[in-house]
């Protein structure tokens, strides 16, 4: 069996102890271990997006980093977004207002780059929605629908 | 660009005929977005049962090799490993060890057929040649490194061009050469046209289309019921049904003994109407085991072992009269079919059937030559091989033009089927020997409205002035004719519970198009309009006997019919049956929300109540001498394809130093018939364009001579994102096609279709300066930089 170790990490806001292996994935341990799979693996290799989550508020791609890099830190995955079962978060229902999504494996890797980037630049023009979002891959909405809801979401103006 | 919080295209479209509850046409939120926006989606990787072990497979490193032998002992030796399976371990639990899954044509030369594990040659890289069962995927690939393969490496071939040299190497050890097909298109006498005409233009072309890449790569779980003997696998398929035969076939069961469900599919675009080794290995690693099983395809995986469409070469002639009028078109194709067919000789059927449908051609004739290569099979990626039908014909068009000096757009007005003639008997059949007529719409209207929101007639000053300025703009256009809903059937039951909810049954896939969506809307049109209220479940072999899927932009149209006529039965029945618990005439009752009402006054009966009546109870008779339940099964019956069409006008700056071409506008004016969502259909659009955008400018699946990948990340072959995706203007137009009663026509894969001859075209404007003469898609800014190089220096 290969090494491991025991982290304390809190996702979505609940605290976890557990023993991982070392050289386990961020995005597996969330989706395996704690079975939230809602954060998706599309390539492994940090170039499609769709693993992204928050750590310490910041945007990583889950697939590149290991888990026991998330020992003592604050992890945020899409389960965490919305603010109660009834209700989505700005970003999510502007997402469905603007058909931002069709197949809908990207998104959640969508929506964790939006809150970093809508934290960052509250009220960003096309270009920058655009830049934003170009480390995240779809396949089926040619983006405009996401480019829509965000400028939505921001109250902004097109470019 | 029109204002986020609008539909972004403008719709021209016929007045509707007023119903009661008007779903039809509106865009209503779609029932699939929460849970994904929750990450409560199900995707395949999702799942997870008690007991369930991993796989992960040992695939060829070479193009081409013998599989000498295969030892196991290292990889077992790892705690965890539970079995390392080779061919031989499979064969007992095989009745075919091939998938057969070729659709018919009598144009085979060889049948190739891939197996579930081969016996001792490996064809491509990427082939599966073991598979290791483990605790989980690290443990299953740590084994897999260890197994160890005797290769004994063969000549293998890698451009389909020279597969077809008398002294290429053979794909297959044992093939006496690399034809797998062959067939001629046409019809008229092509050459004595050829002999009369006034001007004769010849071009050769090279096309490439690369992957589909949906996101969520494929995957497989398979559980076998050891007490009943049952096979359940779910797996992310466009087409369960077709799934469900192949496995039954291959692993001798009967219908009733193997479910295939699809869970929710991140993304098909094609290759995920595919059966693949990898599922019937999974299967039957369940039985083996006597656990479930799950493999899940990582994305080199994907580059290598998912069917891809690749390499066409085109030489093709047209025969002109002075007014650039088309007197005939002959030709040949090469096809890149890859080691095996996977699907059949469709895709280079579609592309030389495209030349012959949208313009007026009196006579034409296409040789097509499929060749093996030592590659993963070639099958359907989004648009099927039309697209490279469009470019061939939108590029000769370009050519006459720039060689009668006529504007480009002219001369296809001047060949465009026009509306008058509707529906048009084509000279060409389908694949399934189906002649093929133009069912509706006016496509010089379409063209002249595209030509209009892109500024067609003011571009020359505009191109002029920039020029001037160091600036190279660039204008090109792409008209398509697109085959949609493909027959003949889909299924789809819809049935009232006693809890008053709707469900909807149906061999349809959902794979992202918003299927479920669009049945519900069908459904709901008919009963009550309440889309909170229905249940749709698509894609279980389990609840729905006959299937066909999801490809060929046909859902809507097949399935959709199917809803219709399915819920406009239950509907009667509805009304039939409250007509008599209601003891109020059937004219004088409406069915709205979940009940059905007494026309202006107070009285009314829910569904619950209704299908509760017809549920029985025993010893009772049931109300009206109806028979029992609430349901309908339909399978609407559809042969013929009904017709799409659309234009793409594409203006780009191209930058001379860096080769790199900036799409500055791209207009998109199309028609799909009836529209029955203006969202969903504007987002199929974009989707498509986007790819298209790729299949010009990015999208390259490169392999060596020796048919070893070149690209195996997304870092070295180029997806769209969205800093690429341009300024899109969509316009509709809605021709109802009398073809079905809804009158739609598909429109998933449209979108694709005319980008890249658009933007090709507005490339080689764009270099006109440079004497650029563009005969292939993709371009890359190399490409570029040495069309304008001759010049500079």
């Amino acid at each position: 069996m290969a090494e491991s170790r025991s982290i304390s990490l809190k996702v979505n806001g609940v605290s976890y102890h557990e023993d991982v292996e070392v050289r386990m994935t961020l995005a597996d341990f969330l989706r395996h271990s704690l079975e939230l799979t809602g954060t998706h693996i599309g390539c492994e290799h940090g170039v499609c997006g769709a693993c992204t989550v928050l750590v310490d508020g910041r945007s990583v791609r889950s697939c590149l980093m290991l888990a026991i890099q998330a020992n003592g830190r604050e992890v945020t995955t899409i389960e965490g977004v919305a603010p109660s079962p009834t209700e989505l978060h700005p970003i999510q229902q502007a997402l469905r207002e603007h058909h931002g999504l069709q197949c809908g494996f990207c998104t959640p890797g969508v929506v964790m780059t939006l809150l970093e980037f809508l934290k960052d630049c509250p009220n960003p023009t096309e270009e920058e929605v655009r830049v934003a979002i170009s480390g995240n891959l779809c396949r089926c909405t040619g983006y405009q629908g996401i480019v829509d809801a965000v400028l939505a979401v921001a109250g902004g103006k097109r470019a | 660009m029109s204002p986020p919080g609008r539909a972004k295209g403008e719709y021209q479209s016929a007045q509707r005929e007023g119903t009661p509850v008007s779903l039809i046409g509106a865009s209503v939120p779609r029932l699939e977005d929460e849970p994904l926006l929750r990450g409560k989606g199900r995707f395949i990787d999702d799942l997870h049962m008690p007991g369930m072990l991993e796989a992960a497979f040992v695939r060829s490193p070479y193009a081409h090799a013998l599989v000498l032998a295969i030892r196991k002992d290292a990889a077992l030796a790892i705690e965890g490993v539970h079995a390392v399976l080779v061919r031989d371990d499979l064969l007992p639990y095989l009745r075919n060890e091939y998938m057969v899954v070729g659709l018919p044509s009598k144009d085979y030369k060889q049948d190739l057929n891939r197996p579930a594990l081969p016996a001792d040659e490996a064809v491509h890289v990427g082939q599966p040649v073991a598979m290791v069962i483990a605790d989980n995927r690290y443990i299953a690939e740590d084994a897999a490194a260890l197994v160890e393969v005797d290769w004994g490496p063969l000549a293998a071939v890698g451009d389909c061009k020279a597969a077809l040299s008398a002294d290429a190497p053979k794909a297959h050890r044992g093939s006496p050469h690399n034809l797998l097909a062959e067939f001629i298109m046409g019809y008229g006498d092509v050459d004595a046209r050829f002999a009369a005409a006034k001007h004769v233009f010849k071009e050769q072309y090279w096309q490439h289309r690369g992957g589909s890449h949906s996101i969520e790569c494929r995957g497989t779980v398979a559980v076998h019921d050891g007490n009943d003997g049952r096979l359940t696998v779910w797996t992310s398929t466009q087409m369960p049904h077709a799934a469900q035969r192949i496995l039954c076939d291959m692993l001798g069961f009967d219908e009733n003994a193997v479910r295939v469900v699809t869970p929710d599919v991140g993304g098909g675009f094609g290759p995920k109407l595919v059966f693949y080794p990898e599922d019937v290995c999974v299967a039957i690693g369940a039985m083996i085991m006597g656990r479930p099983v799950k493999w899940i395809e990582d994305r080199l995986e994907h580059f290598v072992a998912t069917t891809q469409e690749r390499d066409q070469y085109w030489e093709a002639e047209a025969a002109v009269d002075a007014d650039g009028r088309l007197l005939a078109i002959r030709g040949e194709v090469i096809h890149d079919h890859g080691a095996y067919t996977a699907r059949g000789v469709n895709l280079p059927y579609n592309s030389a059937e495209q030349i012959a449908i949208g313009y007026e051609l009196p006579a034409y004739r296409m040789k097509v030559r499929v060749a093996l290569t030592n590659k993963v099979a070639v099958t359907p990626v989004r648009g099927a091989g039309h697209p490279q039908g469009v470019f061939v014909m939108e590029r000769l068009l370009d050519r006459i033009a720039r060689e009668l000096k006529l504007d480009r757009a002219e001369v296809r007005r001047r060949n465009l089927v026009p509306a008058n003639k509707m529906p048009y008997q084509t000279g060409v059949k389908s694949r399934g020997g189906i002649a093929i007529v133009l069912d509706s719409g006016d496509y010089p209207r379409c063209q002249e409205d595209a030509l209009v929101r892109a500024g067609w007639s003011d571009f020359p000053p505009r191109q002029a002035e920039a020029r001037k300025a160091g600036r190279y703009l660039g204008i090109g256009i792409g008209n398509f004719v697109k085959g949609t809903g493909r027959g003949p059937f889909e299924t789809v039951t819809v049935r009232i519970g006693p809890s008053g909810r709707i469900l909807v049954h149906t061999g349809a896939a959902a794979m992202g198009q918003s299927t479920k969506t669009m049945l519900a809307q069908i459904v709901c049109e008919q009963l009550g309009g309440d889309m909170t209220n229905i249940t749709v479940v698509a894609g279980d072999t389990g609840t729905v006997a006959t299937g066909m899927g999801g490809s060929n932009s046909r859902q809507a149209v097949l399935a959709g019919s199917s809803a219709h006529t399915a819920s406009v039965k239950v509907r009667n029945k509805l009304i039939k049956v409250a007509s008599h618990l209601l003891e109020v005439g059937e004219q004088d009752l409406e069915i709205e929300g979940r009940s059905v009402l007494v026309k202006g006054a107070d009285i009314k009966v829910d569904f619950a109540k209704v299908a509760g009546a017809v549920a029985g109870t025993a010893g009772y008779s049931l109300p009206g001498g109806v028979e029992p339940g609430l349901e309908a099964t339909d399978s609407v019956v559809i042969d013929s394809m009904t017709y799409a069409n659309g234009t793409a006008v594409a203006e780009v700056e191209v930058d001379i130093e860096t080769g790199a071409v900036h799409i500055v506008k791209l207009v998109f004016v199309h028609d799909c018939g009836r529209i029955l969502h203006p969202m969903i259909v504007e987002g199929q659009l974009l989707g498509g364009i986007a790819h298209g955008i790729g299949n010009a400018l990015f999208e390259w699946m490169r392999y060596d001579d020796d048919g070893q990948p070149l690209c195996g990340t997304l870092a070295d072959y180029l997806l769209v994102t969205a800093t690429e995706m341009p300024s899109i203007e969509l316009a509709h137009h809605e021709s109802p096609t009398p073809l079905n009663p809804l009158g739609i026509k598909g429109v998933g894969e449209c979108g694709v279709i005319p980008i890249a001859p658009a933007v090709i075209s507005a490339v080689e404007d764009a270099l006109a300066p440079f004497g650029a003469r563009i005969t292939r898609t993709p371009i890359t800014p190399s490409d570029i930089v040495a069309m304008v190089t001759p010049r500079k220096t």
